[in-house]
């Protein structure tokens, strides 16, 4: 699953753009993933500047 | 908030606002709403524009203006500077911004002009009715309502997800998408009249790292690089905070922001039925620079000018709306686009030696002008050998 380091996320929207299923958002200037749509490829790991996205194993 | 407008803008930065602020001085109803609670906060620029670019839509202030800069640097590799005087002064630098004042100051403008304005207000769903856009499906506070609008424009930057939701594919590939973080730093040495640019791998890999004076002792302080050069122990942060270390170790970090810049052609297309898209959402950023304020708020005034036509007629089809998309591509500002997307293309093939070439080549000239353009030109009047090295870019520049 896509797991958000909420402590290190900047809430840039850089991760959103480049997310191919259009699973993750900003609300109220708080990223979001639904968990349904999104499928762990990793792309917005690679994009954010701070590194606070993480694909892992846990369900 | 009423449930019909002449128009819905979606997002409150420039491009939005000067959409908005145009068509209200048309005469047309408006909504304007930002998903965030504040207008122009939290910054995500390194807040640069072209002095003639600004003056043609609002004249300065001292409130929102920064600094006034009066050279450029860009500094190679190897240390070679580039010196780009002033007087001459062209299109890339200007003035330094304060975007949380700037962009306040616009919406401002809009709402006096007569738009409805709502902040913490964002759009969870366009309505549609075939593939026609007729506004969206709004949240506040928790409360969802429908508000139909004849055009929407969506200025949602570059985290843009209402075009998408209508339909449009607005992915923006990894290699295309800059990485930036940037810091406000105080207490610092530096010439308050200067925007410094430095190239190399190690410094920015394929991007590069600014330092843009925001006043006597400030400066915004960034670094962007393709979000596919991220690596988990080398991130845009990583390669900031060494630069940091090296030159501002004194400094004091008052302001830390992060963001996405796309560096990629715009949309294949900027208009469907009852839909436009300007600003950062349609990708109209300097592919070389990453500025987007300047090109946000030329297609804002021009998509809400194309749009009080349109609905003039009583036609918001997309055929009815095209001109938009006509006449911004076929503008000086996206014929820059093409021709700069093309020069970047072949600049993150250099190596630092080939930039140290280049940059050795030009050391001490004197520009007329300070643009893309005038630095190419030099480079090869200079250096006529470079003409070679250059000849991936003739299919640019002609």
């Amino acid at each position: 699953m896509l797991q958000i380091h909420r402590e290190i996320c900047g809430y840039c929207g850089a991760c959103v753009s480049v997310c191919p299923e259009g699973a993750l958002e900003l609300v109220d200037a708080y990223l979001t993933v639904e968990s349904d749509t999104c499928r762990c490829c990793g792309i917005c790991t690679k994009a954010c500047p701070l590194g606070a996205l993480e694909v892992t194993d846990e369900e | 908030m009423k449930s019909e407008y002449d128009i819905l803008v979606v997002g409150g930065g420039p491009g939005g606002a000067i959409a908005a602020w145009t068509a209200a001085r048309l005469g047309l109803s408006v909504c304007l709403i930002e998903k965030r609670p504040a207008i122009g906060a939290p910054v995500r620029c390194a807040e640069g524009i072209g002095k003639e670019l600004l003056k043609s839509f609002i004249e300065p202030d001292p409130r929102w203006v920064s600094a006034d800069i009066k050279r450029a640097r860009i500094v190679a590799p190897d240390g070679t500077t580039i010196a780009l005087d002033e007087n001459k002064a062209g299109a890339e630098v200007g003035y330094v911004l304060d975007r949380k004042f700037f962009d306040r100051e616009l919406v401002w403008q809009a709402s006096k002009a007569g738009s409805d304005v709502f902040v913490k207000t964002r759009a969870v769903a366009p309505i549609m009715e075939g593939r026609h856009v007729r506004g969206a499906v709004v949240e506040c506070c928790g409360k969802r309502q429908d508000v139909r609008a004849k055009v929407t424009i969506a200025a949602d930057g570059v985290e843009s997800k209402f075009a998408r939701w209508c339909g449009i594919d607005t992915t923006i590939p990894l290699t295309e998408m800059m990485s930036c973080v940037q810091y406000l730093v105080t207490d610092i040495d530096i010439d308050p009249n200067s925007n410094d640019f430095y190239l190399g791998n190690d410094v920015a890999p394929q991007g590069y790292l600014w330092v843009f004076a925001k006043g006597e002792r400030s400066a915004n302080v960034g670094v962007g690089i393709p979000a596919s050069k991220n690596k988990p122990d080398m991130r845009a942060r990583d390669y900031l905070d060494r630069f940091m270390r090296e030159n501002f170790p004194n400094g004091k970090i008052i302001e830390c922001v992060v963001g996405g810049d796309p560096v990629s052609r715009p949309l294949p297309c900027t208009v469907a039925d009852g839909l436009m898209i300007v600003g950062d959402a349609a990708r109209v950023v300097d592919p070389i620079t990453g500025g987007g304020i300047g090109n946000a708020m030329y297609t804002g005034r021009l998509a809400a000018e194309v749009a009080a036509r349109a609905i003039a007629q009583g036609d918001t089809s997309k055929a009815a709306l095209m001109p938009y998309e006509e006449e911004w591509r076929s503008s000086k500002m996206g014929k820059n686009l093409e021709r700069n997307y093309k020069v970047k293309e072949y600049f993150i093939t250099l190596s630092d030696e080939k930039m140290n070439t280049l940059a050795q080549s030009i050391e001490g000239i004197n520009f007329s002008e300070i643009t893309v353009m005038a630095l190419l030109t030099e480079i090869i009047k200079r250096n006529p050998k470079m003409l070679l090295e250059l000849k991936g870019l003739t299919h640019a520049l002609v």
